[in-house]
C-alpha cells in the first residue's frame, strides 16, 4: 500500500482557466505548431483551395449584380427596338460563372478531404504522442493523480481538439479571407461607406467579445462543475453497496443536489450567453444595413460629383450586397469563439500532461542472453537461460560480463514519497542468490515501499541498492525490472485472453510454455473448467474470475518470465485453504533457486525463509531466522505468538 | 424511450414551449427583412424618378423595428432555451441518481460503475444539447424553409419549380448519405470505447505495465487501436464531407438556372427584376435550411443512443423494495434459515445456496469458513436483506425479514462488507457513516474496539486526517479497521465481518475479537474467514461447501467429524498456515 502522498489531489482537476490570455495564446501557437509540423504542406493546399471557393463564389455574387445591367437590360431593350434577344452573352457568361462555381465546389471539397487526414491524423497523433508518453511517466504520476483526471485527457480533452481543427480553423481562414476580399471590393466602391461598415464591424467585436467572455467563463464554470458532480457520481456508484448497507441513500442524494444545482446554473448561464450572440450579432448585421442603406442614399443624392463621396445608386446596390456578406463570416467567427474556447482549455490539459517528466533513466548496464564458453562467459545470440551483466565501462570502453546471479543489498537506505517525510529510515537488507527475504510487520510499516524500491518505481532519497555488486541506479531501468518478477496484491489483469494474460509475462512464450506456467501456478484445471478454456476473454479487471483465481493467473504470468529474482506481495488471504496450499506448492518450486522478497503473511513462508526483517514505523527492528528471532522475543516472537512482551 | 425521458421536462414547461415560439418570432422577422429591403431597394433607391429618401427612411425604420423584433425573439429563444435544456439536465441527473439510490443489490450488479458515470455525464450533456437544439432549430428551419417557398411559389410558380426539384434532390442525396455515415459513425464510436477502456487498464494497471517492462507493447496495441480509430473515422468523415460540395453545387445550379431562366422569362415580360432578385435572395435561405434539418437529424439520432442508455437507468425498477406495512421493531438478533434456496440470476442451473437451515441465537458468536466459492458471502448477504431468496425465507428476531423497514432492518444489521470503500472526507466523517450523531468519544470507543485508534493517533491530524476517494491513503488493513469501527458505531443487533480483517495481522485480528466478545456480548457475531484461527474459538462454526452447509459444530466437534474442516486446519497448522497463526493462544 503506498504511504500517504500530501499533496495528492481529491477528485478532479480544477479546469484550467481561460482568464490568461498570453498562456492561451502560447497554448496556440504550440498547438499550430503540432499540426504544422507534419501537415504543412497539407496546410498550404488547404490554404489555397479555401481562396479559390472564396473567390469562385466571389464571382458570383458579381455576377449576379451585373446580371441585370449588363445582360438582361440590354436583352430587354433589343426585344423593346423590336429585334429578337440576342442570349448568346449571356449564355456565355452563364457558362463562364458555372466554370467557376465547379472550380470553388471542387476547392471545397479538396480542402475538406484535406482537412480530415489533417484533422484525423493530429487526433491519431495526439493520442499515440501522450499515451507513449503516459507510459514513460514515474509511478509517482499515478500515485499522485486521480485516475479519473488522466482518462479525461484521452476523451474530453482530445475530442475538443476535433471540432477545433475540423471546422473552427478552417471557418476562420474561410471568414478572414472573405473580409478581405469582400473588403476590397467594398472600398473599391465606397470609401465613406466601407468606413461605416467598418464602424459597425467594431461594435459587433466589442459585443461579441464581451458576450463570449462571458459564456466562456461560464463554459469552463461548467466544466469545473461537470468534474466535481462526475468526481461524486463515481465515488458514490464505487460504494453504492456500502451507501445501501448503511442506509446512506438520503443524504447522497441531498449532497448530489446540491452539486447538481450548481451545475444547471452554469451550464444555463453558458448556453445562454453563448445562444444570445448569434441573434444579437445578426441583428447588428441588419442594422449596419439599414444604416449603410440610408447614409448611401443620403450620398448618392446631395454628394453627386464630389470625389470620394459620390456614389450611383447601382453601385449602392452592389453596396449592400456586399455589406451582407462582410457581416455574415464575423458572425461566423463569433460562433466558433466557444468550441476554440474549450478547445485551447482541452490542448492546455493535454500539454500539462505532455510536459510532466518522464521517468529518469540513466543506467547503461544492460541484461543480455549468456553462456560459458571456454569457461569465460560471454554474450549469447538467443535464450540460453543463463543471463549476464553487461558493463561497458564508459572511460574505457571496455565490456564486462557479469553473471547475474540475484545477489542483492540495500545499504544504509532513506527514503520518502516527498522529501519532506521519510517513510524508511537506514534500511539494510542483504540478500544472497537464491535466499528468501521476508518482510513481516504491521500494516504501514513499510513492507510495500521496500519492494517499491527494488524495481526502481520509486527512487531512494539517501543510501544505495546494489544488484550483483552493481550499483541499481547504472542498470538500465527495462532490464532491472526484467529480472525481477512480481507478484503484486491487486492481480490487475488485462482485457485480453487468459492465453495472452498469462504470456504478458514473456511475449515470445508458447502456447506450451504458457500451459505450463498455468500447471505450475495450479491454474490449469479451472482454466480448462471454463467455457472457452484459454482463450477465455477476461472481462474488465478480470470480473468473471474469483480473487482466487485472478491471483493464480498473475502468479502464472510470473512464472512464464521465468525471472531471477521474484517480489512477492503475498495475497493469500482470499485464495481458499485447498487452492492456497496447492499455490503454496508451485510458488515454493518458483522460489527455489531465485532471490525472493515476499511480504510475507503466511507461517510457512516465513518459517522457510532464510532471513525474516521485521519492520517497524520504517525501520529495521530485528532480522534474523525463524529459531533466532523466536529467541529473541521480541517484536517477532510478540507477532507469533500474540502475546504482548 | 421518448416518454420515459419527455417526463423530466416538468419544471422547464414554459420554458419549453415559449423557445419555439419567440424562435418563430424571430424567423418570421427575418424573413420579412428581405422584403423590407427588396423595397427599399426597388422603390426608394432606384426609384425610376430619383431616390425616394422618405421611402428609405421609412423602410429603414421598419427594418430596424424588425431587426429588433428578431432580436428579442432570437435572445428570448436562446434564454428560455438554455433554461429549459439545462433544467431537463439536471432532471434527468436527478432522478437518475434518486432511481439508482433505490436500487438493490442485484440491480447494481447489472450496471458497471463506469457505465452508470458516463449516462450520468456524458449521456445527458447529449440529451441537453439535443433538446436545445429541438427547441431552438426544429422549428425554426422547417418554418422557415415552408415560408421562403411559399413566398417563392408565389412569386413565379414555374420559377419556384426549380428550388422543388433541388430540394427534392438534396433530401434524396442527404438521406442515403446519413444513413450511411450514421452507420460508421455507429462503430467509430464503439472502436472509441475500447480505446478508453484499453487506456483506464493501462492508466489502473500501469505497476504491472512497468514492472514486465511492457511499456513498448502496450504502445503498440494502443497504436494498433488509434490506427482502426482513424481508418474508421476517415470513412466516416469522407461520406460527411462530400455534403457540402454537394451543397454547393445545387445552390450554384439553382442560382445559373434561376438566372437564365430568369432572364429568359424577363425578356418575355413574365418576370419583373425586382421578382427576379427576390428568388435569388431566397435561394440560400431555402438550401441552408435544408441542410440545418438534415443536421438536426443526424444530431438527434446520434443522441438516441444515449437517450436509451438514460432511459435504460431510468427505467430500472428497484428488485427490492419496502413492504406495504413495514414493520419496525427487530426484537433480538436471533437468525434463522428455513430452507433457503438462493441464486443471483434465475437463468442459472444450480442455485448458489441450496436447501440452506441455521438457527442461530441471538448473542452467538458463529464462524463461516469454506472454500473460496463455496457463497459464504451469498449467505450472509441475504440477512440484511441485500439479496432476497428465491425460496425459503430467513428470519431476524423470529420475523421474516421482508417484512421489516429496510432502514430498520438494516441498522440493525451491520455487515462489513469484503470489498469495503471508505469516501472523500475525514476520518470522523467515515466514521460518522455509522452514526450520523456519535460524539467523537463514541467513535473513539468504536475505534478502540476494532484496533484502530492506535494508528489514527499517530496521524499528525488524528480523526480529523483527511481520506482520499477510495480510501487510497491508507493501508489495506487500515482501512479494514476503519469500516468495522464504522459499523460498530451502528450499535447493531447482528455484526456480520465478512473476510474483513483479512488484511490484519493475525495478533490484530485476536485482539478485535477479543474486544467484541468482551464489549459487545449481546451482538450477534458471524465471521467469514480463510482463517481458521479467526473463526476456531467461536460458539459455533459452520462450514459450507459448493452453496451447502457441510456442517455446524464447535471446534472440537468439527476437528472430530468434519473432513473439510480438518483438512483445512491441518493445512493452516502444519507448516503451512498463517504467520502467527497461534494468535490467541
Amino acid at each position: 500500500m503506498p504511504a500517504p502522498v500530501p499533496g495528492r489531489r481529491r477528485g478532479p482537476q480544477p479546469r484550467a482557466k481561460i482568464d490568461d490570455p498570453k498562456k492561451s495564446m502560447k497554448t496556440f501557437k504550440r498547438l499550430l505548431g503540432l499540426i504544422l509540423k507534419r501537415y504543412k504542406v497539407h496546410m498550404i493546399f488547404v490554404l489555397l483551395c479555401i481562396i479559390i471557393s472564396v473567390l469562385a463564389s466571389v464571382q458570383g455574387t458579381l455576377f449576379i449584380q451585373t446580371l441585370f445591367d449588363d445582360y438582361i437590360s440590354p436583352m430587354v431593350e433589343q426585344v423593346a427596338a423590336g429585334q429578337s434577344a440576342d442570349f448568346s452573352p449571356l449564355l456565355f457568361a452563364i457558362g463562364r460563372v458555372a466554370v467557376f462555381y465547379l472550380i470553388g465546389a471542387a476547392a471545397t471539397y479538396t480542402q475538406s478531404r484535406i482537412m480530415i487526414y489533417v484533422t484525423q491524423g493530429t487526433m491519431r497523433d495526439l493520442r499515440n504522442d501522450i499515451f507513449r508518453h503516459m507510459e514513460s511517466l514515474p509511478i509517482k504520476y499515478f500515485d499522485t493523480h486521480a485516475h479519473g483526471d488522466i482518462m479525461s485527457v484521452y476523451t474530453n480533452d482530445v475530442d475538443t481538439m476535433r471540432q477545433m481543427i475540423s471546422q473552427s480553423m478552417t471557418q476562420v481562414f474561410n471568414s478572414a479571407i472573405t473580409i478581405v476580399a469582400v473588403l476590397v471590393s467594398m472600398f473599391s466602391l465606397s470609401v465613406p461607406l466601407t468606413l461605416l461598415s467598418l464602424g459597425m464591424v467594431a461594435v459587433m467585436m466589442f459585443v461579441s467579445k464581451t458576450l463570449a467572455g462571458k459564456s466562456g467563463k461560464y463554459f469552463v464554470a461548467q466544466q469545473t462543475d461537470l468534474g466535481k458532480e462526475n468526481g461524486y457520481i463515481e465515488e458514490m456508484m464505487n460504494g453504492q453497496k456500502v451507501v445501501k448497507v448503511f442506509n446512506h441513500e438520503k443524504k447522497s442524494v441531498e449532497e448530489f443536489n446540491e452539486l447538481n444545482e450548481k451545475l444547471f446554473q452554469s451550464s444555463y448561464n453558458a448556453n445562454m450567453f453563448a445562444n444570445i450572440i448569434m441573434p444579437v450579432n445578426g441583428q447588428l448585421g441588419n442594422l449596419s444595413y439599414v444604416i449603410c442603406a440610408i447614409a448611401g442614399s443620403l450620398l448618392a443624392i446631395t454628394c453627386g460629383g464630389i470625389p470620394v463621396l459620390s456614389l450611383s445608386l447601382g453601385s449602392l446596390v452592389s453596396f449592400l450586397t456586399f455589406n451582407k456578406s462582410f457581416t455574415m463570416p464575423i458572425n461566423q467567427v463569433s460562433q466558433q469563439f466557444n468550441s476554440i474556447v474549450m478547445a485551447l482549455a482541452g490542448a492546455e490539459r493535454i500539454f500539462d500532461l505532455l510536459d510532466e517528466k518522464s521517468e529518469e533513466d540513466n543506467g547503461y548496464v544492460t541484461l543480455v542472453n549468456a553462456e560459458y564458453r571456454d569457461g569465460k562467459l560471454t554474450e549469447a545470440e538467443s535464450r540460453t537461460g543463463l543471463w549476464a551483466w553487461k558493463h561497458v565501462h564508459q572511460a574505457t570502453g571496455e565490456v564486462e560480463y557479469k553473471e547475474l546471479r540475484g545477489d542483492l543489498v540495500m545499504d544504509d537506505v532513506d527514503f520518502g514519497y516527498t522529501d519532506d517525510k521519510m517513510v524508511l529510515h537506514n534500511v539494510d537488507i542483504y540478500a544472497r542468490p537464491g535466499q528468501k527475504i521476508a518482510f513481516v510487520g504491521s500494516t504501514g510499516a513499510g513492507k510495500t515501499t521496500i519492494t517499491n524500491l527494488i524495481n526502481r518505481f520509486y527512487d531512494i532519497q539517501d543510501g544505495k541498492i546494489r544488484y550483483d555488486g552493481i550499483n541499481v541506479n547504472k542498470i538500465k531501468k527495462a532490464d532491472l525490472r526484467r529480472s525481477l518478477g512480481i507478484v503484486l496484491q491487486e492481480t490487475n489483469l488485462f482485457s485480453d485472453t487468459i492465453m495472452e494474460n498469462i504470456r504478458y509475462g514473456r511475449l515470445d512464450a508458447t502456447d506450451e510454455e504458457v500451459i505450463a506456467a498455468a500447471k505450475l501456478a495450479n491454474a490449469d484445471s479451472f482454466i480448462r473448467q471454463l467455457p472457452d478454456g484459454y482463450n477465455t476473454v477476461i472481462k474488465a479487471d478480470g470480473g468473471n474470475l474469483s480473487q482466487g483465481q485472478r491471483q493464480m493467473l498473475a502468479i502464472a504470468r510470473a512464472a512464464v518470465a521465468d525471472p531471477p529474482a521474484l517480489i512477492l506481495d503475498e495475497a493469500t488471504s482470499s485464495i481458499d485453504t485447498r487452492t492456497e496450499k496447492m499455490v503454496q506448492e508451485s510458488m515454493d518450486k518458483l522460489m527455489k533457486g531465485r532471490t525472493t522478497f515476499v511480504i510475507a503473511h503466511r507461517l510457512s513462508t516465513v518459517k522457510n525463509s532464510d532471513c525474516i526483517i521485521v519492520l517497524e514505523h520504517g525501520r529495521i527492528i530485528e532480522r534474523g531466522t525463524h529459531d533466532q528471532l523466536l529467541e529473541q522475543k521480541g517484536k517477532y516472537y510478540q507477532l507469533y505468538t500474540g502475546k504482548a512482551s | 424511450m421518448i416518454k420515459t425521458l419527455a417526463v423530466h421536462i416538468k419544471g422547464f414547461v414554459k420554458e419549453s414551449v415559449a423557445t419555439p415560439l419567440f424562435m418563430i418570432l424571430e424567423v418570421l422577422m427575418e424573413m420579412l427583412i428581405p422584403l423590407l429591403m427588396k423595397s427599399m431597394i426597388d422603390n426608394g433607391i432606384e426609384n425610376p424618378s430619383g431616390a425616394d429618401m422618405g421611402h428609405v427612411l421609412f423602410m429603414g425604420g421598419l427594418m430596424v423595428l424588425c431587426a429588433l423584433l428578431a432580436l428579442l425573439g432570437g435572445a428570448m429563444g436562446g434564454v428560455f432555451g438554455a433554461k429549459a435544456s439545462a433544467g431537463f439536465a439536471r432532471n434527468l441527473r436527478f432522478a437518475m441518481f434518486e432511481n439508482i439510490q433505490t436500487f438493490s443489490f442485484a440491480n447494481i450488479d447489472k450496471f458497471s460503475t463506469a457505465g452508470l458515470v458516463t449516462r450520468m455525464t456524458t449521456d445527458v450533456t447529449n440529451l441537453q444539447n439535443a433538446y436545445q437544439m429541438i427547441l431552438r432549430i426544429c422549428f425554426r428551419a422547417p418554418i422557415s424553409l415552408i415560408v421562403a417557398m411559399t413566398i417563392t411559389l408565389m412569386i413565379n410558380a414555374r420559377l419556384a419549380s426549380i428550388y422543388l426539384i433541388a430540394v427534392a434532390f438534396l433530401s434524396v442525396v442527404l438521406f442515403f448519405l446519413i444513413r450511411k455515415t450514421h452507420k460508421y459513425f455507429t462503430q467509430v464510436f464503439e472502436k472509441y470505447d475500447e480505446l478508453n477502456a484499453s487506456v483506464q487498464e493501462n492508466v489502473s494497471s500501469i505497476r504491472v505495465v512497468k514492472a514486465f517492462v511492457r511499456e513498448n507493447h502496450e504502445i503498440s496495441k494502443f497504436e494498433r487501436a488509434t490506427l482502426n480509430l482513424y481508418i474508421l473515422f476517415l470513412k466516416a468523415e469522407k461520406m460527411m464531407v462530400s455534403v457540402s460540395p454537394l451543397m454547393m453545387i445545387t445552390i450554384y445550379a439553382s442560382i445559373i438556372g434561376i438566372s437564365w431562366f430568369g432572364a429568359n422569362m424577363i425578356v418575355g415580360g413574365e418576370l419583373s427584376k425586382g421578382e427576379l432578385t427576390s428568388m435569388l435572395t431566397y435561394c440560400m435561405n431555402i438550401l441552408m435550411n435544408l441542410m440545418m434539418i438534415a443536421f438536426i437529424f443526424v444530431m438527434l439520432t446520434m443522441s438516441f443512443a444515449s437517450g436509451r442508455r438514460v432511459a435504460q437507468v431510468l427505467n430500472e425498477k428497484a428488485t427490492i423494495a419496502n413492504p406495504e406495512n413495514p414493520d419496525c421493531d427487530v426484537p433480538n438478533g436471533s437468525i434463522d434459515f428455513e430452507n433457503v434456496v438462493f441464486s443471483y440470476s434465475e437463468k442459472s442451473e444450480r442455485p448458489v445456496l441450496n436447501n440452506i437451515n441455521l438457527h442461530i441465537k441471538s448473542g452467538e458468536t458463529i464462524g463461516i469458513i469454506g472454500g473460496t466459492g463455496s457463497s459464504k458471502t451469498s449467505l450472509v448477504n441475504l440477512i440484511g436483506r441485500l439479496y432476497d431468496v428465491n425460496e425459503g425465507c430467513v428470519k431476524v428476531g423470529g420475523k421474516d425479514v421482508r417484512g421489516y423497514d429496510l432502514e430498520v432492518l438494516r441498522d440493525k444489521v451491520s455487515v462489513v462488507l469484503q470489498k469495503n470503500v471508505l469516501f472523500s472526507g475525514t476520518i470522523l466523517d467515515n466514521l460518522r457513516w455509522g452514526n450520523e450523531n456519535a460524539t467523537e468519544e463514541e467513535c473513539i470507543r468504536a475505534c478502540k474496539l476494532a484496533c484502530a485508534d492506535d494508528f489514527i493517533q499517530d496521524f499528525p491530524e488524528g480523526y480529523h486526517t483527511k481520506i482520499e476517494q477510495g480510501g487510497t491513503n491508507v493501508s489495506g488493513g487500515q482501512k479494514q479497521r476503519i469500516c468495522i469501527a464504522r459499523a460498530l458505531l451502528k450499535k447493531p443487533l447482528i455484526l456480520i465481518l465478512d473476510d474483513s480483517t483479512s488484511a490484519v495481522d493475525t495478533a490484530t485480528d485476536a485482539k478485535i475479537r477479543r474486544a467484541f466478545a468482551e464489549e459487545i456480548p449481546d451482538t450477534t457475531k458471524l465471521i467469514i474467514s480463510q482463517r481458521v484461527s479467526s473463526v476456531e474459538n467461536a460458539d459455533r462454526i459452520v462450514v459450507m461447501d459448493n452453496g451447502e452447509i457441510n456442517a455446524v459444530g464447535t471446534h472440537d466437534e468439527l476437528m472430530e467429524s468434519c473432513a473439510i474442516y480438518r483438512e483445512i486446519y491441518i493445512a493452516q497448522t502444519v507448516g503451512n498456515g498463517d504467520f502467527d497463526k497461534k494468535g490467541e493462544m
